[in-house]
């Protein structure tokens, strides 16, 4: 019993903490006040609901308690600037509600606006986001990215601060700021998904408890502007990675290339998802790069073995993403294709294109060594892999790549000079 | 709230201008004057002379010292400022996107620290 109902307090953590924070805020003009009245909150829930039991409606119950703990914590410190406070708490709700100009009332979308202003640094926002959206302690951001939990908490500190001192608005943005604001909140999700994807540096390939933060706002997003298909798009981006998890690294932490990969181990049901929102979001018929990054995905995803990848039609996505970001590492992705639809010899044409831009990024050098390597020109390919290991700071790809140098070096050391 | 916004540019690119660019800096700083001070957003502003016109103070145990220059040698320079009063930090921003300083410098957004 008592077991049941602390799931159900977890469960409700997860559920409603943004949710409550994000009212909190607005109602107190605090963040601390709110995240620790929330905190209270749900402390008083898991010593009150095994006795009383569980309240028909959760949120509005923690809501409720969290917003009387901020009251009589505001009572209790007696300054004049908190009795201020106070009084604005005890105004209607809808009132403060009618003040918002975009006509959303969700607090969590406001939450997530703010925390990913461009005017915090992207760690900032990526902390942020983590803290008071998703309910992460401080303790379990600063594991995640692998800095000093006093490291983590001083950011958390300086970033409150500075929503506070530089008048960071607490709102969705009008529509005239919206569109390039919800790009802001899009990286801001995909790069928390990235970072559990690959993690950039150390021995953990896939950091999934991140990936699954990013999932699990991605989706949040998704419910809170079900009319932008970029945010539908995202979610598909990450439900189709992410159910090609288990077969992106093998039982000995090796990093397993795509066409590798034991497409058993994928997660039909994720897909399956991952699809369904994709198609959501391409029926708005307001194209952006998430969707047809989606798109990409969704190509390798559903193909039935790594022969049966439709190599053109994901070259012309990558040329349509290209359109549209004119980034050089899309180019690169675009040689990949092109290199599997027609051939190494015409991808290596399309990467050579970007070979200065990007001399200083790891994947150049290893696509370039792979189609070379196909192509029979050892030494070149030798060279190329050896650049990429210098780049390199993962060590599954690092032994990857020494595993595929060994492989061109043993070849061409074996014929006479 | 109450901000400063700072705007930095580089005095080498000010020297070198024309006296067709430099009308139509002035021109550009005098219609942005008019557009904020017609929304009441703005409360006061100030064009500085370079750098060469400059001194830095000091106070050390009693005793004034000054040298000549700026405090910091900078690839930018401070090159004149204005105070505005905005709803919050993205109206500040706006505000300071449409100077005319921001195309070649850069706005430094800044709080006043109100008392």
């Amino acid at each position: 019993m008592v077991d049941q109902v602390e799931a159900t307090v977890a469960r409700a953590f997860r559920e409603e903490w943004g949710r409550v924070v994000a009212t909190l805020i607005r109602t107190t003009g605090d963040w601390d006040l709110a995240e620790e009245s929330t905190q209270d909150a749900f402390a008083r829930a898991l010593e009150r609901w095994p006795r009383d039991g569980v309240p028909a409606n959760p949120g509005a119950w923690l809501t409720t308690t969290a917003r009387n703990r901020a009251i009589d914590r505001l009572r209790r410190a007696q300054t004049g600037a908190e009795k201020a406070r106070e009084a604005a708490m005890l105004e209607p709700d809808d009132e403060l509600a009618a003040l918002d100009d975009s006509g959303v009332t969700d607090d969590r979308l406001r939450l997530i606006f703010t925390c990913c202003h461009p005017a915090l640094s992207v760690e900032a926002q990526v902390a942020l986001t983590l803290r008071t959206l998703a309910g992460l302690t401080t303790g379990e951001i600063a594991h995640a990215f692998l800095v000093p939990e006093a490291t983590m908490a001083q950011r958390l500190v300086r970033a409150k601060r500075k929503i506070h001192d530089a008048g960071i608005p607490y709102r969705v943005p009008p529509a005239h700021l919206l569109p390039e604001r919800t790009t802001a909140v899009l990286a801001v999700l995909y790069l928390l998904f990235n970072e559990g994807y690959v993690a950039s540096s150390g021995a953990e390939l896939v950091r999934t408890d991140l990936a699954t933060e990013a999932i699990r706002l991605a989706r949040t997003l998704t419910e809170l502007m079900p009319d932008e298909p970029e945010a539908a798009a995202l979610l598909a981006l990450m439900l189709i990675h992410h159910a090609r998890r288990t077969g992106r690294v093998d039982a000995a932490g090796e990093l397993v290339p795509l066409e590798e990969q034991d497409r058993a181990t994928w997660d039909p049901a994720m897909i399956a998802e991952g699809q369904e929102q994709l198609d959501r979001a391409l029926r708005r018929q307001r194209p952006g790069p998430y969707q047809v990054q989606a798109a990409i995905a969704a190509c390798h995803a559903t193909a039935p073995t790594a022969g049966d990848t439709d190599w053109h039609e994901i070259a012309l996505l990558y040329a349509e993403l290209l359109r549209m970001t004119g980034s050089p590492v899309v180019e690169l992705n675009r040689a990949v294709a092109v290199a599997m639809a027609d051939g190494p010899d015409a991808g290596l044409v399309v990467a050579d294109g970007v070979a200065d831009q990007l001399d200083g990024y790891q994947y150049l050098h290893s696509t370039r060594a792979d189609m070379l390597r196909r192509l029979g020109r050892r030494d070149e390919s030798a060279a190329a892999y050896t650049r990429a290991l210098e780049l390199s700071t993962v060590a599954a790809e690092r032994r990857y790549l020494e595993r595929r140098l060994a492989e061109v070096t043993g070849q061409s050391t074996a014929q006479p000079l | 709230m109450r901000y400063a916004l700072l705007i930095w540019d580089e005095e080498k690119r000010q020297n070198e201008m024309t006296e067709e660019e430099g009308q139509a800096q002035m021109s550009g700083y005098m219609s942005f004057g008019e557009e904020m001070g017609g929304r009441g957003v703005l409360q006061g502003g100030e064009r500085l002379h370079p750098t060469p016109a400059t001194t830095t103070v000091r106070v050390r145990d009693g005793e004034v010292l000054t040298s000549d220059g700026p405090f910091a040698e900078t690839k930018e320079q401070m090159a004149g400022f204005y105070l505005v009063d905005c709803k919050d930090l993205d109206e500040a921003i706006e505000v300071a996107s449409k100077i005319p300083g921001a195309a070649f410098g850069s706005i430094e957004v800044r709080p006043i620290w109100e008392m």
